[in-house]
């Protein structure tokens, strides 16, 4: 067996009271393609960023070719021939691709670009490890998956031996992570080690050679991918069997929600085109897609935030001539913002300001002008005990909450309305095992109880547990419907690619 | 060791800031006075006896004051909603001319008793439409409104002293540029007699309460805001920014130019250039001061007024150029900065 | 004379190099810091420094380039002051860019007076003179208009010119324009986005108290409060007019000191007939004018006022 390339010894890291990172120590080896297993909140992230130097470590070391890194200097571990290819990328846009390939790699202080012969050797490196893109194309106007490839390329400039890639699939279809998986192994074989960090466990079987599993900051398991299985990876992965609830049979009801070929324009660019669906009382339609391909406007179609410019969007049989949020949440729809942090609480204001501000103005809350603090007050307690959101009382400031907290938070608000209506964007995203299944719970609870639900998802495992039937989202245009019995991944991993005539 | 954000700001650390402020601001600006060949303690001293030395030298702190306070509410709300109005120098400035235009003999003829209400609001209108153009430019264009207020207190000093050497010049000030007098139905009843404070004084301390009780209570108070932390997030909850950020331009405009009102009809009686020495500015300091809270910004306005009038009875007196004053009010800006911060990180090793 | 002759006299293209002068020290110095990321609002007080303490030295019996570069050293030590503050602790940039303004200006004001008695007229020095360029300056119009200038406005031309240059073409510049956009990026590829941000915001104020200098050892031969009059925000607004590139901001510079100069003769034309207050306003419409036409077109620097924090979650 080969000497380790890399090992990282005794890693510690705590923010706060929180520990990200507890005594992690792991190896990599020439040619490895190595696969750091764990969910959100394992500690990941956090352990590439001290080895990257973004964070300096509260113990431990990286060593890296037998030499010590100096914690805290991405310099120094880009010296040290590491690369990072971040899951957000850290790329300028408004920069041409060689511009931010060659920033930083030449003295700070001295004269000239040299432009010409960075191009050569961009050119010759995209050319063997079959990375194409156009090297004075500006960022901005790239694709994601070549937004990815300049990312790579910026490590391979450098001549980096050791490439970490985080999360590297998050934004990629089914099949672009497949080709960029044999990408892996091709640089792999060609003596580059790679550590790749994913919560996918197909991937992580597929692609590794060997999966270090995470979780709770810790390292609870090391196994070679040919020798493991999947149950096996998801049972160290989460510690615990978190039984998802199920979703039982029911016959939906009359349609509440229903758009028809509608259209969504912002300066200039069509976000939305000929989009039509229909949601049922009782009934979850599941929206699909890869990350950026216009759930963001969908999401806010549907939340009352954004204008059809064609087509009808119809409400309870009634078309909307004005949409607007207040509207919205009038009529009765209740509303998940695909970014909670962003859209979904203001995080400097108390929790029952919070659960009460998008329903303020009526006059349970309020009267003459002055805010009811009484009944408001009243209302959060009423869904911190139902949705048992714990970490604060209704007077604390709602960032104190952990995200699964905060999203059970804004759930309640909604469902303790009992919605006609509910729309759920990413409802899941960034949560632990645990807060997933009390949201799920809390979906299909108000499936049961008749609301019409539109869950849009990134979340393959997730659109298949609660969905009733699935409509893919690609380049802003929707797929027709499927009924979830005739959906598996392979099927939906062509529609997310937008192949779904042949697969219909 | 590192810092890290806290969770809660105690009451304690939030008063202890712009106390801290203050008295680094005093510290820094002791070397100065040194500099200039003063006893450092004596001078501080001889500020405060010329801030509160005498009955004269009190009623003069609190005439200091009220501008101070209407200015500062005039920042501090606008701040909290995130709009970064600069102009209230220039608001201030046609605030006061609204008043002095119809407060004149040429103006409205009406009894005291609705003459001075109608000039305030005469005075609020003005100063509040010279923020909705800015505020507009924003909404419209996307032009940021710190460059363009800024610009405007520069317009509207000019547009000033146009019309008080044109149409509103005094023809009986021996040549100076000064507008014609306001009647006397138009001056503010006076607050303490053989003295230059007015009852507006206590107006602008009734608006610090009632903003006060806007903010913590009402529906525009929670809005606005939410628009203020995070403007997304307020947007999904259906509070319309625009309508929010109208409002509050009325409001603080408003504020700024009732303050030029109300000095116009509480001491000088008429306008002139420098009819402000820089009121508008000093709002933004006071404001921040108080932490953005309209009852601390009396108690900042208080103190920044100690620091002007008691400036000049200590310069006076030991010949350190009054613009020290400017020197602790500026330099308190900016230690209060650092103090927030202190206050919401805490240092872990 | 007629409105339109003003154009062909040398003595207007001459007023206007010679006006543009402080705006091209202060814009460029604005939009450095704006490329690495960061608003200074700190210019007009820093300008107003650079003007007192330049004058001052000389004053004081130093050279007129020993003035300069005291300007640019005074303006250099408040951009620190606000790099500490805006950069290293991430404070609010408008706020503490405001607090730089007063705490300058009022810093200006005390140690003048405190150096120069009250009198009924200012004390003056000698300014920078004309320079004689010999061919160029005596060619036929082009020579009275063009090359009859102080050296300080040739070298704000040329540092136009090269910091141009060097923000497109030197690894400094690629640096710097990449701290401006993404921070996070720019420390990916192993530069310091910190530092680096210092190193502008230092920079840009510096030649911002070069630009306030300009006007008391140049334009004029001695200092008066408040004779900066508004050009730093004037700079800033410029700053966007030129869509954060230098070659634009010299040229916005030299068109705003084209009106300027233009309307300082209009007046003597006009005369009585129309109140000068409407003329001196002219510069301050204007720029709200050329925020306007830009605002939407320009190409911000993605990542201006935002703060970068190592490390933080």
């Amino acid at each position: 067996m080969s000497e380790p390339v890399l090992r990282l010894e005794g890693i510690t890291k705590r923010f706060g009271t929180l520990t990200a990172n507890d005594d992690v120590t792991l190896e990599l080896r020439q040619g490895e393609l190595l696969a750091l297993l764990g969910e959100n909140g394992a500690g990941k992230t956090t352990l590439m960023n001290i080895l990257f130097g973004h964070y300096t470590p509260d113990a431990g070391r990286v060593v890296a070719f037998g030499h010590e890194l100096p914690p805290g200097k991405p310099r120094a571990a880009i010296e040290a021939r590491i690369g990072m290819v971040h899951q957000h990328f850290a790329l300028a846009a408004n920069l041409t691709v060689i511009e931010n390939v060659i920033a930083g790699t030449e003295r700070l202080f001295s004269f000239g670009l040299d432009k010409s012969s960075a191009r050569a050797k961009l050119k010759e490196l995209s050319a063997r490890f079959g990375l194409a893109v156009d090297p004075d194309a500006r960022v901005g106007d790239l694709s994601v998956g070549e937004r990815q490839r300049v990312e790579i390329l910026k490590s391979l400039y450098r001549d980096a031996r050791i490439l970490i890639l985080d999360e590297p699939t998050a934004v990629l279809t089914h099949q672009e992570a497949e080709k960029l998986y044999a990408t892996l192994r091709g640089m792999a074989e060609k003596g580059l080690s790679l550590i790749f960090i994913s919560h996918k466990l197909h991937e992580v079987l597929a692609a590794a050679d060997r999966v270090v599993v995470l979780r709770g900051g810790k390292v609870v398991a090391e196994r070679r991918a040919a020798e493991t299985s999947k149950d096996e990876l998801a049972e160290l992965m989460v510690g615990r069997r978190v039984a998802r609830p199920q979703r039982d049979v029911q016959a939906p009801g009359a349609v509440l929600m229903r758009a028809t070929s509608v259209d969504v324009m912002s300066s200039g660019t069509k976000l939305l085109s000929e989009v039509s669906f229909e949601v049922r009382a009782g009934e979850t339609l599941g929206i699909i897609g890869v990350s950026g391909n216009g759930q963001s406007a969908l999401g806010q179609l549907v939340s009352g935030l954004a204008k059809p410019t064609e087509g009808r969007l119809e409400m309870l049989g009634k078309e909307i001539q004005a949409p607007s949020p207040r509207s919205f949440v009038a009529a009765g729809v209740g509303r998940i913002p695909e970014d909670r942090n962003a859209d979904g609480v203001v995080g400097d204001m108390l929790i029952w300001e919070n659960a009460v501000l998008e329903r303020v103005r009526g006059s349970e809350f309020s009267a003459a002008g002055f805010v009811r603090r009484t009944p408001s007050r009243a209302f959060a307690q009423t869904v911190i005990e139902r949705f048992d959101v714990r970490g604060g009382t209704p007077d604390s400031p709602i960032r104190l909450l952990s995200g699964g907290n905060m999203q059970k938070l804004i759930l309640g608000r909604n469902l303790a309305t009992s919605p006609r209506i509910l729309i759920a964007a990413q409802p899941t995203r960034g949560l632990d095992e645990g807060a997933v299944a009390a949201v799920h719970a809390e979906i299909l609870a108000a499936r049961r109880a008749g609301t019409a639900i539109l869950l849009i998802s990134e979340d393959l495992d997730e659109i298949l547990q609660l969905a009733d039937r699935v409509q893919a989202i690609v380049r802003g245009r929707l797929s027709p419907a499927i009924p979830i019995g005739a959906a598996d991944p392979r099927r939906l991993g062509l529609m997310m690619a937008g192949v779904w005539d042949e697969a219909a | 060791m590192r810092l890290e954000r806290r969770a809660n700001i105690p009451l304690s650390l939030a008063i202890a800031a712009p106390i801290g402020a203050v008295i680094a601001a005093l510290l820094l600006a002791g070397i100065l006075i040194a500099i200039a060949g003063a006893p450092v303690l004596e001078a501080y001293q001889r500020m405060l006896i010329g801030a509160f030395g005498s009955r004269l030298s009190i009623t003069e702190t609190l005439t200091r004051t009220t501008p101070l306070i209407l200015t500062g509410l005039a920042a501090a709300v606008a701040f909290r909603a995130r709009l970064w109005n600069i102009g209230a120098e220039g608001q201030f400035y046609v605030g006061a001319l609204a008043a002095a235009a119809l407060g004149s003999e040429h103006g409205l003829h009406l009894p005291s008793y609705a003459l001075i209400p109608a000039l305030m609001v005469a005075g609020a209108v003005a100063g509040a439409i010279l923020l909705l153009v800015p505020l507009a430019l924003r909404l419209r264009f996307g032009v940021d409104e710190v460059v363009t207020t800024l610009l405007l207190n520069f317009v509207a000093v000019l547009f000033v002293s146009m019309m008080i050497e044109g149409v509103l010049k005094d023809p009986l000030a021996f040549g100076w540029p000064q507008s014609v007098p306001i009647v006397g139905d138009a001056s503010l009843p006076k607050l303490i007699a053989r003295s230059r404070l007015h009852i507006g004084l206590l107006i602008a301390v009734g608006l610090a309460l009632l903003i006060w009780l806007i903010q913590s209570r009402t529906l525009f108070g929670l809005e606005s805001r939410a628009a203020g932390l995070n403007p997304s997030a307020a947007r999904f909850a259906g509070v319309s920014l625009t309508g929010v950020l109208v409002k509050v331009a009325c409001l603080s405009g408003g504020l700024a130019g009732l303050a030029g009102a109300i000095e116009v009809m509480g001491v000088k009686g008429y306008v002139t250039t420098d009819l402000s020495p820089g009121f508008g500015y000093t709002g933004i300091v006071v404001a921040m001061l108080a932490g953005l809270h309209p009852l601390g910004v009396v108690v900042a306005a208080l103190f920044v007024a100690t620091m002007f009038v008691g400036a000049d009875g200590m310069s006076r007196a030991l010949g350190v150029p009054s613009f020290i004053a400017d020197v602790i009010v500026s330099l308190s800006l900016l230690t209060m900065l650092v103090g927030l911060f202190l206050t919401s990180y805490r240092i872990r090793r | 004379m007629d409105a339109l002759d003003i154009f062909a006299s040398a003595g207007l293209w001459a007023a206007v190099l010679r006006i543009a002068t402080p705006l091209i020290f202060g814009t460029l110095g604005a939009l450095i810091c704006e490329r690495a990321g960061v608003l200074n609002l700190g210019i007009e007080g820093i300008m107003t420094f650079g003007a007192m303490i330049g004058w001052m030295t000389v004053y004081q019996g130093g050279d007129l380039w020993l003035g300069l570069l005291a300007a640019a050293l005074g303006g250099a030590a408040f951009g620190l002051l606000h790099a500490l503050l805006t950069v290293t602790l991430g404070l609010s940039q408008h706020v503490t860019g405001l607090g730089i303004t007063l705490f300058a200006s009022s810093l200006t004001y005390f140690i003048f007076r405190l150096s120069v008695p009250v009198s009924g007229t200012p004390p003056t020095i000698v300014p920078f003179q004309v320079i004689h360029i010999p061919v160029l300056s005596d060619l036929p119009f082009l020579g009275e208009a063009v090359f009859a200038q102080t050296a300080p406005t040739y070298l704000a031309v040329a540092l136009a010119i090269v910091i141009a240059w060097g923000l497109a073409r030197t690894p400094l510049g690629l640096a710097v324009r990449i701290v401006g956009e993404n921070p996070h990026a720019a420390e990916a590829q192993g530069i310091d986005p910190i530092r680096l941000r210092i190193g502008a915001v230092v920079f840009g104020s510096a030649l911002m108290g070069m630009g306030g200098a300009f006007l008391t050892l140049a334009a004029f031969n001695s200092f008066f409060p408040t004779m900066v009059q508004g050009r730093g925000w004037v700079c800033i607004a410029l700053v966007v007019f030129a869509s954060w590139r230098p070659e634009r901001a010299l040229l916005g510079a030299l068109l705003f000191a084209l009106f300027d100069a233009y309307q300082l003769r209009l007046q003597h034309i006009v005369g009585k007939a129309v109140p000068y207050q409407l003329f001196l306003m002219i510069p301050y419409l204007m720029s709200i004018v050329a925020l306007l036409v830009m605002a939407r077109r320009a190409r911000v620097p993605q990542a201006l006022m935002q703060p970068f924090r190592r490390g933080e979650r």
